[in-house]
């Protein structure tokens, strides 16, 4: 590990004066499945690859990260039962966002019914662009300008043709509504965010495909941020790893959140119900949070959830859930993450071509 | 560039907002100027929930301008449970399970770009149920009324 993050001497959880929950939360995964096999016969010859992804959701070519995150806002909106009117602020997190000048929030938030008295705006953060929003989000609900905030993170992430990234780079992503934390499914206990100068990966004006520093995407920038974000939040609250049932970080491929779990002290079974990215590669500024909504699928009333995103760049948001007793009742509403990720349909790389606009037609 | 009207579709399009005729509560979409069944003026906004089931289908192959790049892609009149019939695509589906009576629910996508400066626009598709029926959503409407699909384009 490189040298830990120096810490502040009495630094605190941020925490909202108001208290804040998750009024509601949604999913969307694509249905189109490219097996990381497909990518290495195609650019190798060869079937296996070394990062534990069996396959990728693909999006098809209908979709993008509009209609994604309205699909999986409408899902956090029906699981909330409340009336769209009432959300303040509908921002989206993505580093796909279909145009470069013109938000994707506006789209989403004039289809949920959100308009016209309310936020919209676009984030950029890379793969943390949504909890960079739900970090905001607890900051307007918290402090009593707005009811409802909700918080997406959604991308059909770019892979050069024959890159490594071209065997994870999901589509996907999820929806959270903040509100009030006496009507919520999961009440959040705090917060921690970290962000250093983090050259790891990025994309260029006008460029199609994001370039990487290899190696250097491992120790200096995820697992650097990810720990300290999760452990001064841990600290900050009194916790350890013990007191999560489950923990969910940002899936780049299968292998690093395993290797900052246990980094962190955590066991391979609080990891594993919110580790999708075997199934459906990094969703990018999704892949953290549809992690959190298939955990908030199964977890029971009592439960301590702790989410970790990173951000290439760099950064990392660490936020505490407790799962309440609403938390039950209210899940049905919507179609689970597994029934998404169970909705799959395999295409071969010739069509994953033309579902991403791969090839010159003229 | 058709931008102006496909800003003023997109309550249309994004929400299926619809009309009800306040003198014999037939219910239309898209709206129009006149009730068809009493040539009623006179109407109440209303938003259709999107459930509705496979009334014909077809495959196109030969797409019109603009849809070139979706096909082959089928469309389809939709009995919509408030009763409209309405035009649009299918999506998320295949040919060998695609079939008249299947029940469907709308879904917002991406209809077509304006070429690759132009705007992208988006509105109604209907795919296999996914975001499941549920029971105290009962559709408390009278029996189907008859509206004619002209204007239904999905475009």
């Amino acid at each position: 590990m490189n040298q830990p993050m120096p810490t502040q001497a009495e630094i605190k959880p941020m925490l909202p004066v108001l208290p804040v929950g998750v009024a509601g939360y949604g999913a969307y995964v694509p249905r189109f499945r490219l097996p990381a096999a497909e990518v290495a016969r195609v650019w190798t010859g060869n079937t296996g690859n070394s990062l534990a992804v069996t396959e990728k959701a693909v999006a098809g070519l209908d979709e993008d990260v509009v209609t994604m995150s309205i699909e999986a806002a409408r899902n956090a909106i029906a699981r909330a039962e409340i009336d769209p009117v009432d959300i303040r602020a509908v921002w989206v997190g993505s580093e796909s966002h279909p145009y470069a000048v013109k938000p994707t929030a506006t789209i989403v938030a004039e289809a949920i019914g959100a308009v016209p008295h309310t936020q919209a705006a676009d984030w950029q953060f890379a793969c943390k662009a949504g909890t960079e929003a739900i970090q905001a989000g607890i900051g307007l609900v918290g402090s009593g300008m707005a009811r409802y905030v909700v918080a997406i993170g959604m991308d059909t992430a770019q892979g050069r043709p024959g890159d490594a990234l071209e065997y994870t780079a999901g589509a996907g992503g999820a929806a959270i509504l903040l509100g009030p934390a006496a009507e919520s499914l999961a009440v959040i206990e705090g917060s921690h965010s970290v962000v250093t100068d983090t050259p790891d990966f990025w994309r260029r004006q006008h460029e199609r495909y994001p370039e990487h520093g290899q190696r250097f995407t491992g120790e200096p920038a995820y697992f650097r941020h990810v720990t300290t974000a999760a452990s001064e939040l841990m600290q900050g609250l009194g916790t350890t790893a013990g007191d999560y049932a489950h923990v969910v970080f940002h899936q780049p491929n299968a292998k690093f959140p395993q290797r900052a779990g246990q980094l962190l002290g955590f066991k391979p079974e609080q990891l594993e119900a919110g580790l999708l990215a075997p199934f459906i590669g990094n969703t990018y500024a999704g892949s953290a949070l549809l992690g959190l909504t298939a955990v908030f699928d199964k977890a029971a009333a009592g439960e301590r959830v702790l989410l970790v995103s990173f951000g290439s760049g760099a950064g990392s948001d660490a936020i505490a859930f407790r799962v309440t007793a609403r938390m039950q009742a209210q899940r049905d509403l919507a179609p689970s993450t597994a029934t998404y990720i169970a909705r799959r349909t395999q295409i071969d790389y010739a069509l994953y071509a033309r579902y991403r606009g791969k090839l010159a037609l003229q | 560039m058709e931008v102006s009207r496909n800003w003023r579709l997109q309550s249309q399009r994004y929400r299926m907002e619809g009309l009800r005729c306040e003198q014999c509560g037939t219910v239309i979409f898209p709206a129009r100027a006149h009730c068809p069944q009493c040539a009623g003026e006179s109407f109440a906004s209303l938003a259709l929930r999107g459930l509705g089931e496979v009334y014909s289908f077809t495959q196109v192959h030969d797409a019109p301008a603009g849809f070139e790049h979706d096909a082959p892609f089928f469309l389809a009149l939709v009995r919509l449970d408030e009763g409209p019939l309405v035009t649009a695509q299918l999506t998320d589906v295949e040919r060998e399970t695609v079939h008249i009576g299947m029940p469907v629910e709308m879904v917002t996508r991406k209809l077509r770009e304006d070429g690759e400066r132009g705007m992208l626009v988006y509105g109604y598709k209907f795919r296999p149920l996914l975001r499941q029926r549920r029971p105290d959503e009962a559709v408390a409407l009278p029996a189907r009324v008859r509206v004619p699909a002209t204007e239904a384009v999905a475009a």
